[in-house]
């Protein structure tokens, strides 16, 4: 088993096949849908797309496999996916027992709570008595048990089984509150009839580090990964966009960390396997990390999610990029 | 009133029409609708359902419905109505899935031909049936590599993998290779559950019952996520063979236990009357037994069909997107969210034609069957 996981050089493999093999959603709105050309779109999707940019050249050679809870792991495990972007909390279980590695939080969620604003009520320790529409078998029905538990109130489960589902009891009033992550009550919310009747309580009550992840023991592999991820979360704190990356690339500037990052300075790719251009190409392709934000989940889209927690360090969030030296 | 008042000789005056309250509209109204007073309140309380029911679905799936727009902010601007610019911007995305779209015209060219392969096998009566049936026979391969792609001989066509089917498209690859090939493999079977020979019957009972024992969900699981495990790393078997193979299997398994039945209604004089005749194993089965077997089966059969049919929305558990995984994974873009009732409806009228084409089949081969038998 550890021999067949431990298969080095996923590199190699992706480099010979000319392709990514991505494991995403069967969709999650903002994170992962097919377009109406059947072209994967979404703020994971673009993780995908800037890995293969980096490693093959083109952004559009990527496979992508879509899963469902269950299937994911497996699917990465088994080798039929390279890498895993799929609105998957880091745990310690995972980590240790299934034998991933996971990359940087590209997201940090948390579950909250959907609500009527005729009911009159600011906070989730004012839900005594409150039916509740929770989705069975998944983290967040513990994390409410605990909640409710700790602040000493009561509350009655409406047990759902989709986030479709949920939203239909939701709106048919058979419960007072819809618990999900965050991510997904503000576009819950969104599809609504009359979104500004509903509010999202302040509370979040835990912790979603979402990260991409890969297969344990290619440790190349998880590196080029790993760094994909820093390049386009340090892109955005160092300035570099999709539109002046091209400029910026074109001749070692005054700022060192932009010159390293953009392989005008140091040999940063080469040290990942890489060529020099690697994380040019991967910001050219899809933005850095704010742009991408914005164009699929950001506060002008329909999801309409503020960065929050998902600022960067200098802005009160707690992106925090490792440095590229 | 002139005839009624001529004369006719005994036994030949001619019919008289009958009596003018026991036919017309008026007559059947009473007859079929307020025949008793049980009648009489469950037709006025069908009457008060349907005009509750039928203005509002009316209203909402044609009236006020919005049949073009660019996301569903521009549908509710236009109409409260169903929004079905959703679907027909999606309709390819629903057909195809993510099939490439220069390549559609293979799809079509394949489900053209699908019809002519299914017509001579439906119709007895068609022209030049025999041809047609080779042709029929050939079909599956056609198809394959009509949709595979790849280099045959002197033909080359952009290879498309697997991963990219979806859609009504899937449904049909799926559906289709799982009806045709569980029928022989599920006549196999059940022949052998009745051989006399003990490894074939021992092998042909445990398979049946491991199958039957078995959810489908949990078949596919195996296909999609242990099948990797077994096989050595870097060997890639298809995902979408791996739930053919399943699904097949899983149709012969129930596929066999239909036929079985028919098997058993087949009187042995039958089968001692084809050895009189001299006629070996397998022609007193092909001859004698099996037509009497299979035209009783005929509506397990079908059913069997119509379950494998429905059932390829499983699919979706492991990641394939056929058209409710299409329809879901729609509903998560953020243009359209929330149109689910929109969704579901098509993708419903898509299973129900298709399932009530089938059962109308099914009863017209049976009448067309029934010679001399009738119970």
């Amino acid at each position: 088993m550890t021999a067949m996981t431990a298969q080095a050089a996923t590199l190699d493999d992706v480099k010979a096949r000319g392709e990514l093999n991505c494991v995403v959603t069967t969709g999650v709105a903002g994170f992962a849908a097919p377009d109406e050309n059947g072209r994967w779109e979404g703020f994971d999707v673009d993780f995908c797309r800037a890995v293969a940019a980096a490693v093959l050249g083109d952004a559009e050679k990527v496979k992508f496999i879509p899963t469902t809870g269950k299937t994911r792991f497996t699917v990465l495990n088994s080798g039929e996916g390279d890498i895993l972007f799929r609105n998957t909390t880091e745990t310690l279980s995972r980590d240790a027992d299934l034998k991933l590695t996971f990359l940087p939080v590209n997201y940090y969620d948390g579950q909250g709570f959907l609500i009527r604003k005729e009911l009159g009520v600011n906070s989730a320790k004012e839900l005594d008595g409150a039916s509740i529409c929770i989705q069975t078998g998944t983290t967040t029905e513990l994390n409410l048990a605990d909640f409710f538990r700790v602040n000493n109130i009561s509350y009655e489960p409406v047990a759902i089984e989709t986030n479709e589902e949920g939203i239909a009891n939701y709106s048919a009033n058979r419960c007072d509150v819809y618990t999900t992550d965050a991510s997904g009550l503000a576009s819950t919310r969104a599809a609504l009839e009359d979104p500004s009747a509903h509010i999202i309580l302040p509370e979040i009550i835990s912790k979603e580090p979402l990260a991409g992840a890969v297969r344990q023991g290619d440790e190349q592999w998880a590196d080029i990964g790993k760094w994909v991820v820093n390049a386009l979360i340090a892109a955005e704190e160092a300035g570099v966009t999709q539109a002046n990356v091209a400029e910026l690339a074109a001749a070692a500037g005054d700022n060192p960390d932009i010159n390293r990052l953009l392989g005008t300075e140091g040999n940063m790719g080469e040290m990942l396997g890489l060529d020099a251009q690697w994380a040019v190409r991967a910001i050219s392709a899809v933005g850095n990390y704010g742009e991408s934000f914005n164009r699929h989940i950001g506060p002008d889209t329909p999801i309409g999610l503020e960065r929050g927690l998902n600022a960067q360090w200098k802005d009160g969030g707690i992106l925090y990029a490792a440095p590229i030296r | 009133m002139n005839e009624t008042t001529q004369q006719y000789k005994p036994g030949e005056h001619p019919d008289l029409p009958p009596p003018r309250n026991l036919v017309g509209p008026v007559a059947w109204v009473r007859d079929h609708l307020l025949s008793s007073p049980t009648n009489i309140v469950l037709t006025f309380l069908c009457v008060w359902f349907l005009i509750k029911v039928i203005p509002p679905v009316l209203d909402w799936a044609f009236l006020d419905a919005v049949f073009t727009g660019e996301d569903r902010n521009a549908c509710r601007a236009q109409g409260d109505g169903a929004c079905w610019a959703f679907i027909s911007e999606r309709f390819k995305l629903f057909t195809y899935g993510f099939y490439p779209e220069s390549e559609h015209w293979r799809v079509n060219l394949a489900f053209i031909l699908l019809i002519a392969a299914l017509v001579p096998i439906l119709y007895d009566k068609t022209p030049f049936r025999k041809y047609g049936l080779y042709f029929s026979a050939a079909y599956p391969f056609i198809a394959g590599y009509l949709l595979l792609g790849g280099d045959f001989l002197f033909l080359s066509l952009t290879p498309v993998p697997t991963t990219q089917f979806g859609g009504f498209m899937l449904t049909l690859v799926v559906g289709i290779t799982g009806i045709a090939f569980s029928l022989p493999i599920g006549i196999l079977l059940a022949l052998g559950r009745q051989s006399k020979l003990p490894i074939i019957k021992v092998f042909c009972v445990a398979f049946i019952e491991f199958i039957r024992g078995v959810p489908l969900i949990t078949l596919l699981f195996v296909a999609s996520t242990m099948l990797s495990y077994f096989l050595p790393p870097g060997s890639n078997f298809d995902l979408l063979l791996r739930v053919l193979i399943m699904v097949t299997l899983f149709a012969s398994g129930y596929m066999a236990e239909v036929i079985r039945g028919g098997l058993q209604a087949i009187p042995k004089g039958q089968t001692e009357a084809a050895d009189a005749m001299g006629l070996k194993y397998w022609q007193s089965m092909r001859l004698i037994v099996l037509p009497q077997a299979l035209k009783i089966s005929i509506p397990g059969i079908v059913n069997t069909f119509i379950g494998l049919y429905k059932d390829t929305t499983l699919v979706i558990i492991i990641g394939l997107l056929d058209p409710l995984g299409i329809g879901r994974a729609s509903l998560s873009d953020t243009k359209w969210t929330g149109l689910s009732n929109e969704v579901y409806l098509f993708v419903a009228i898509f299973f129900f034609l298709s399932c009530f084409f089938m059962s109308r089949y099914s009863l017209y081969l049976e009448k067309k069957l029934e010679t001399g038998h009738k119970r």
